[in-house]
């Protein structure tokens, strides 16, 4: 509103600057600020998993190439169609279409699927529990399909 | 996979045999000389520019010119090339016919692996994995079905092209045992660098120890499904879960119809597993393929996950692969064959 400087309106206001008088923006300034003050920070990952390393999950995932099967954010190759796509996985709901969606549970269905819904397609995955858990972290540090959409 | 294979130094320069050695000692010695002339051709550039009159005047002589541009690279040059022939002269030593041989057969888009007796009959049948003793030359007989391939494991050897209609030798030799990796090094179409290979070298006592349960397997009868009594593959060692778990091994009852699915399906038209029916040729051996340390030609790691992943649908791991992708297959029908495969050691 202040574009201008002061110096150049000379000693009076010329007419057509009225409008910026401050007393007229009093109600629609409050009410872009009430709605931007309505607007929710950006969700961060959807779960915390404690004492689990993402980054070693990802390395996991390369190891084990569970991209063999399931197209991963962040994983170039495999992207395999066999098993349900990956990416974005921060904004599923249950997993497996089946099971409440938390860390544990998916830690577990990652290590053991069979087990953790019986009658999965997915085999049990050659990780130990703690890796199970690493790679659960990387996959729920998946937002908008990764690193390479 | 390949990480795990191929870290640093990156293979070319980290040999594990003596041919391998001679070509590196040479690259270093070539990479060592360039260095040591390069640093010659700027120092007197900079003597030439910034230096004293009398440098000046020496270095654009007629005698700078005698000694810098004649004298000194013909004598180096010349010493070089002497000193690398003799040096790789044990490359192209003639094969004296009583080496060990392994006919390998490059095919789009994986290697063909068969061992040969003395008579060069084949007794053994493989595929994408080269298995050798340590301290022994082996003589490889490369060829090729289709296009042109190049063999190369750069821990072990140089490369050599796989040219149809002829059979190139490659000699080869570990120091040490080892897993080592090897690629097609010629593009050779679609899924050209999904095409690798692992050699594993062993020790001389677990070389005969693995030779004759091969031997035998190969001309074992039908074998019936058996549950996994053998130790499971390296990258299991670390998991807690029971080792005879039938959700790892299959069950009998899983093998017994994942062989049965094997044959019904079609797989055996173009997959030969010894002592069954299964005997098409066109495709990988599958004989041993529970014991193989990789899937889809050295680029997947070989568990049940990887296995029922490959069969369901390879087309989207190597596009243009020649194994159709089984997706008209059940979850449970892919894990039954894959349980059969799995005890195909």
């Amino acid at each position: 509103m202040s574009v201008v400087p002061a110096a150049m309106w000379g000693s009076e206001p010329r007419p057509h600057l009225r409008a910026l008088d401050l007393s007229a923006w009093r109600v629609p300034v409050l009410g872009v600020l009430l709605l931007l003050g309505a607007c929710k920070e950006v969700p961060g990952p959807r779960y915390v998993t404690s004492g689990a390393d993402a980054q070693h999950g990802k390395a996991l995932i390369e190891q084990t190439a569970c991209g063999a099967c399931h197209q991963i954010g962040g994983i170039a190759w495999p992207r395999g169609r066999l098993g349900p796509s990956l990416v974005n996985f921060n904004d599923i709901g249950l997993i497996a279409g089946a099971l409440p969606n938390t860390p544990e549970n998916l830690a577990h269905f990652i290590r053991n699927a069979p087990e953790a819904k019986p009658g999965s397609t997915m085999p049990p995955m050659p990780v130990t529990d703690a890796e199970a858990r690493d790679i659960a972290a990387y996959l729920y540090s998946l937002n908008d399909g990764g690193e390479d959409k | 996979m390949f990480d795990a294979v191929w870290g640093w130094p990156p293979p070319v320069l980290d040999p594990a045999g003596p041919y391998a050695e001679d070509v590196t000692l040479l690259a270093w010695v070539l990479m060592g000389m360039a260095l040591v002339v390069t640093a010659i051709i700027i120092a007197a550039l900079w003597a030439a520019i910034k230096g004293p009159p009398w440098i000046k005047e020496k270095l654009g002589g007629e005698r700078a010119v005698w000694i810098g541009g004649i004298a000194f690279p013909g004598v180096v040059l010349t010493a070089l090339l002497i000193w690398g022939l003799t040096l790789t002269a044990s490359l192209t030593q003639p094969i004296t016919g009583k080496e060990m041989r392994v006919r390998v057969t490059g095919e789009m888009w994986w290697f063909r692996v068969q061992y040969l007796d003395e008579a060069g009959e084949v007794v053994m049948n493989d595929a994408n994995e080269l298995h050798l003793p340590v301290g022994v030359p082996v003589v490889l007989e490369l060829r090729s079905a289709d296009v042109i391939h190049s063999f190369w494991i750069p821990h072990l050897s140089g490369k050599k092209d796989m040219v149809p209609g002829r059979t190139n030798l490659l000699r080869i030799e570990a120091s040490e045992s080892g897993r080592f990796g090897g690629v097609c090094a010629e593009y050779c179409g679609g899924p050209h660098a999904l095409m690798g290979f692992i050699a594993v070298a062993h020790e001389q006592d677990e070389w005969q120890r693995w030779l004759a349960a091969r031997l035998q397997r190969q001309q074992a009868d039908v074998p019936l499904p058996q549950p996994r009594t053998t130790p499971l593959p390296a990258v299991y060692t670390d998991v807690d879960l029971p080792r005879d778990s039938a959700l790892r091994g299959g069950t009998d009852w899983d093998a017994t119809q994942g062989r049965a699915l094997f044959m019904a399906s079609g797989c055996s038209a173009c997959h030969r597993v010894a002592g069954t029916e299964a005997n098409g040729l066109a495709g990988p051996d599958l004989t041993h393929v529970g014991a193989r340390l990789s899937l889809g030609a050295g680029i997947l790691p070989n568990h049940r996950g990887t296995l029922v992943g490959w069969i369901g649908d390879s087309q989207s791991i190597k596009p243009g692969n020649r194994m159709p992708s089984y997706d008209r297959l059940s979850g449970d029908q892919l894990n039954q064959i894959a349980a059969w495969l799995e005890q195909q050691i």
